[in-house]
């Protein structure tokens, strides 16, 4: 991939961006909606961020990641956590969703809305609420009697 | 653990609601239900590895990392309004017995799982009502936790509410741990309301139909026990805190 890269300057919030959530590499923090703000100052960078979940592990790892985007660059960066106003599922951006489905992870939705990723079969069984991450519940297809995650509706 | 830093805080003060106007009031609010959320995430990884089957082993660990995550949000922010720089850290490891200030409710060994259903059914029920009052709060870190912790809280009560209906309503012998357990944990409940008497009624509207389809009655004339406010403890938390603090008193300082 050929980056937006005028001379040795690349807009810190293209590479804030690019940084992956670790526990679902498939999705962008961006396309999480995690990201709030990304304020650069010459050669200082400010970003803004928001848990998914108050206990959220992943978060230490995505700070420690935009921090190592931002310094390949040659940018000093500090990263801010904000709880309010607090993320929602409806933060995800389409294009998230659907590279969720696309690993197999059923998108967050209404009972009635959640459809199986392998085969989209309707009306899955839920085993647990709380599934390999805080964010996912553990489900099974009532058609394929495939398992598969679902990510937690919160809001 | 500490590079936590809140933008959306507010001052301390800088807020005319008197609830805040004493930095040293608005540091005891938060730091009560930071040790609320530390103790209990602390009990509840107890579980891990123990639990009755490995889905419920996993919500019990994922229901410790949400009141884990809430703790430290609220250490940090305690720290702050304190403003004599300790950092959340700082107040979970290396404050003793007596500092803490958490609920004694929520200090009770994990006892059988029916004891900490029980234990968590009750407490869950107490923050769906406690967060949506203090999503509210002057201090805009407390107000922010508490909105986005109401949202986890729904599903903690969602899990915990039916496994009590399921033990409850179950088997002659889950049905006898389950009224021993309310009978053992109840004796602990009017504390979680000397704060915000305000409560008891939307609690016991969550509470009362869960047990009553549980086929459980209400204890009632059960002598309470309170203190855990002032840092009076069960004889539980010193051992608990003991083998939280070790590592960290060991090694002070130490870091990876």
């Amino acid at each position: 991939m050929v980056m937006a890269d005028i001379g040795s300057v690349v807009s810190p919030m293209f590479l804030v961006s690019r940084v992956r959530d670790p526990e679902i590499p498939a999705m962008s923090i961006w396309d999480l909606g995690i990201v709030r703000s990304v304020e650069t100052d010459g050669n200082r960078v400010t970003v803004t961020i928001t848990p998914t979940y108050s206990g959220c592990p992943a978060m230490d790892t995505i700070r420690a990641d935009i921090a190592a985007a931002l310094a390949g660059h040659g940018y000093e960066c500090e990263i801010r956590t904000v709880y309010s106003p607090p993320w929602t599922t409806d933060m995800i951006s389409p294009l998230g969703r659907r590279h969720l489905a696309e690993v197999g992870i059923a998108p967050p939705g209404r009972p009635d809305q959640v459809l199986c990723p392998r085969c989209a079969a309707r009306d899955p069984r839920t085993v647990s609420e709380f599934g390999s991450t805080a964010c996912k519940s553990l489900m099974v297809c009532s058609a394929c009697r495939e398992p598969f995650d679902l990510f937690k509706e919160l809001n | 653990m500490n590079q936590t830093s809140d933008a959306g805080s507010e001052t301390p003060g800088a807020n005319s609601r008197s609830a805040i106007r004493d930095p040293r009031s608005a540091f005891t609010e938060v730091l009560r239900h930071g040790d609320d959320n530390l103790v209990l995430a602390q009990r509840l990884a107890g579980w891990v590895a123990s639990a009755p089957d490995l889905e419920t082993d996993i919500a019990l660990a994922n229901i410790a990392l949400d009141h884990l995550g809430v703790a430290r949000a609220l250490l940090a922010r305690a720290g702050e309004l304190e403003g004599r720089g300790r950092s959340e850290d700082d107040l979970a490891m290396l404050r003793s017995e007596r500092e803490f200030t958490n609920l004694l409710l929520c200090e009770l060994p994990n006892g059988d799982f029916a004891q900490t259903i029980t234990r968590h059914f009750l407490f869950d029920a107490y923050q769906l009502c406690l967060w949506e009052i203090l999503s509210t709060h002057p201090d805009g870190t407390l107000a922010g936790v508490a909105a986005k912790a109401i949202m986890e809280a729904r599903y903690h009560f969602r899990f915990s509410s039916s496994w009590v209906i399921r033990l409850g309503d179950g088997t002659g012998e889950s049905h006898r741990r389950m009224a021993t357990a309310i009978g053992e944990v109840w004796r602990f409940v009017d504390e979680m309301f000397d704060d915000h008497p305000d409560l008891r009624t939307s609690w016991g509207r969550l509470v009362e139909p869960v047990l009553a389809e549980a086929t459980l009655e209400k204890p009632s004339h059960v002598s309470q026990r309170r203190g855990g406010r002032q840092g009076l403890h069960t004889e539980h938390l010193g051992h608990m805190l003991a083998e939280m603090q070790s590592v960290a008193r060991s090694y002070p300082g130490s870091a990876w």
